[in-house]
């Protein structure tokens, strides 16, 4: 018995030594994060100040501090605008000492950003861009694109609105990169079901008013007008709609890229019904649940969305493979890294990077809740299908990207 | 049918209609900013963020304190005219004397200040305002659906319009006004109190923007950025009527909805950009706007 005692004292001994060995210290330069980012305008609620609370809040979850990382975040507006967006990019990079740039929507801005990032060879981890081009003909071995893209929006709520009849499109498409993306996806996606386009209009960003846009769409007697657009203009469009009773005369509206912090701007009242495909959602588990409580304290009350969750996943692969490689290394080296790497985390769960830079992993088909339904805060979605990982994103061999073979 | 351009006339009519809701809100914003400068010569940047107030003061009374939109349409210009009275008392009266420039940046500061106000404690994606349950719904009117409330903004904009316009070219406060921007001295002499008549003025100004802020709550999103949208273009709209115009201003503000709605048929992707291009023309052909009076 004596004896018995003697060696799982000496086995306790031995574990608590063992414990600084086993987490290796981490020795290899501070890192510093750049959340680029639409601070102030329309779709700075649905990312904004919320993606530089979700990086930090990875940092302290991946417990850099104690692993000996030191790992700074800074944030920058680029006003959706490309020009303003590159040159911040190429400061920070150039002069700031910026590794990592996140975040940054609006597609214009972060295909500027990706090619900057692969021509000083440093990491751009989008998560607030939709354009699936990132990954596809505008692939780089720099860029990993984290929590949505176009493709996945379009294959999940295009096919699910065909097969409830749905077979003629019209689109309200935002006149930029991200609207041509999102309505070239959905398209093909519609038509490859057996559905029509009958036609689109092209709206400039940031539009107040879109009844005389909506009354073009139901000129067209489509089944279903397709909104390529995002954020402001998405509630918009959504309130205009009901206004001139469009919904009501049996035209449905199919939101394209829609964010529960649209729902909760709109109001469960006007957004009642809407189906859609997001890539993440609070309320899925103890996890999220407990993410999203933590998030929303920092954040004015408001929960995360998608491209928070993004954020915070992308932040805390990246940590992990800088950890891994435990040195200097530039930003292909890795960005390699990361792919090699499985995702996991307590927020997105698990999921992995392929070799063009989409990170994959479950997505949801989800409809509006009624008001009555709504039982606590942001309580907003019901969830309609889990798409698994491999049918949610682009087939590699789809995109077009040159680093797959 | 009739087509025009390869447009049904009855989309075209439709469309038309759309344009002139959409110019009431440019006529009463420009309406607001110019009566402040014909009468203060001040150009006043933060006309914007007033109307956004505005629109915010009737959602606060209804989620706050449970007051309607009927209530909101009376008491969210009192209290945001209010607003716009201290702010004249405070800053812009010191400011009467200087150059245009210095009232420029100082009203621009002050949007920029209380838009960011607004935007920290609101977020930017806005908040819902509900129509009232008397206007909703709508009427079938042959080419288009025109919802009811639709038709109030249009209405009211119209008699809020005529009424400022009546106001200030015949009745005798009016003409006091005219004769204090003229001679502000000699009609002091007539002993009438000019510096409470023009913090009056301004007050009044800033309630019209807030009369357009509570009729544009519930079609758009109440939000920080709402003001800033739109200040620019009744910028333009005044630039184009004439600086400090009155009735110039009523009529560009409904005549560019009308232009800007055609151009969303024909050539969408110019929609936001063709008060600009219309503003450079006139600005060419006729320096002082289409009604002023000349430089």
């Amino acid at each position: 018995m004596k004896k018995l005692y003697q060696t799982m004292l000496a086995g306790a001994f031995l574990a608590v030594a063992a414990v600084p060995a086993y987490a290796q210290q981490y020795s290899g330069p501070p890192l510093k994060l750049g959340v680029l980012s639409d601070m102030s305008g329309l779709y700075a609620d649905l990312s904004g100040p919320g993606s530089v609370i979700a990086a930090k809040l990875a940092i302290e979850d991946f417990g850099a501090a104690a692993k000996g990382m030191k790992v700074e975040v800074i944030g920058g507006d680029h006003q959706n605008k490309a020009d303003v967006g590159a040159s911040i990019a190429r400061q920070w990079y150039d002069q700031d000492g910026v590794d990592v740039i996140l975040d940054v929507p609006n597609s214009a801005v972060a295909l500027a950003v990706n090619d900057i990032t692969k021509e000083k060879n440093k990491i751009f981890l989008n998560s607030g861009a939709a354009s699936s081009d990132l990954t596809g003909s505008k692939c780089t071995p720099n860029t990993i694109h984290w929590a949505y893209d176009t493709w996945m929006l379009a294959n999940g709520t295009g096919k699910a609105l065909v097969k409830q009849g749905g077979d003629t499109w019209f689109f309200l498409t935002a006149d930029y990169a991200f609207g041509y993306a999102l309505e070239r996806d959905t398209s093909a996606v519609v038509q490859k079901e057996g559905g029509k386009v009958a036609g689109s209009v092209r709206v400039p960003l940031n539009t107040q008013d879109f009844s005389s846009f909506l009354l073009q769409a139901q000129a067209s007697k489509a089944k279903v007008i397709g909104l390529a657009n995002a954020g402001g203009d998405t509630t918009n469009s959504i309130k205009g709609a009901a206004e001139f009773g469009i919904t009501k005369a049996g035209q449905k509206l199919a939101g394209l890229l829609v964010d529960i912090n649209d729902v909760h701007a709109l109001g469960l009242p006007v957004a009642q019904g809407l189906t859609f495909t997001d890539g993440w959602y609070w309320d899925t588990n103890d996890d999220t649940r407990k993410f999203a409580e933590r998030f929303s304290k920092l954040n004015n009350g408001k929960y995360p969305g998608k491209i928070h969750a993004g954020v915070y996943s992308s932040v805390y692969h990246y940590l992990k493979a800088v950890y891994a490689i435990n040195a200097k290394a530039d930003g292909a080296t890795v960005v390699k890294k990361m792919k090699e790497l499985p995702t996991e985390d307590s927020v997105m769960g698990k999921g992995t990077v392929r070799v063009d830079g989409r990170q994959i992993h479950p997505v949801y088909l989800v409809e509006v809740k009624k008001p009555e339904e709504s039982k606590k805060p942001w309580d907003y979605y019901k969830i309609l299908t889990t798409i698994p990982a491999d049918e949610a994103f682009r087939p590699l061999k789809d995109g077009g990207c040159s680093l797959v073979n | 049918m009739i087509e025009i351009f390869g447009i049904s006339s009855q989309a075209l009519f439709g469309q038309l209609l759309i344009g002139l809701i959409n110019g009431a809100f440019y006529a009463m914003l420009s309406l607001g900013l110019a009566v402040i400068f014909g009468m203060l010569n001040i150009i006043n940047f933060c006309h914007g963020a007033l109307y956004m107030i505005g629109a915010f003061v009737a959602w606060m009374l209804l989620n706050w304190l449970g007051i309607g939109y009927w209530w909101a349409l009376l008491i969210s210009p009192i209290i945001t005219g209010a607003l716009g009275v201290v702010i004249e008392r405070l800053f812009l009266q010191r400011l009467r004397d200087l150059d245009h420039l210095y009232g420029l940046l100082l009203t621009f500061g002050l949007a920029l200040i209380l838009e960011g106000v607004f935007r920290q404690n609101f977020g930017a994606s806005g908040l819902p305002y509900r129509i009232p349950p008397e206007l909703t719904g709508g009427t079938n009117l042959g080419f288009m659906f025109l919802p009811n409330y639709r038709a109030w903004v249009i209405v009211l904009s119209l008699f809020v319009c005529l009424g400022t316009w009546f106001a200030i070219e015949y009745t005798r406060l009016g003409s006091y006004l005219r004769a204090a921007t003229e001679n502000p001295a000699l009609v002091q002499a007539f002993g009438v109190n000019v510096s409470r008549m023009i913090t009056l003025t301004y007050g009044f100004g800033v309630a019209l923007a807030a009369i357009a802020g509570v009729l544009a709550a519930p079609i758009y999103q109440v939000s920080p950025l709402m003001g800033s949208n739109i200040i620019i273009v009744v910028f333009a709209v005044v630039v184009i009527g004439g600086m400090g115009s009155i009735l110039g201003s009523i009529v560009t503000g409904f005549g560019l909805g009308i232009a800007e709605g055609l151009t969303k048929v024909f050539y969408p992707e110019a929609s936001s950009t063709v008060i600009f291009v219309i503003m450079a023309i006139v600005l060419l052909i006729r320096p002082s706007g289409l009604f002023g009076k000349g430089a």
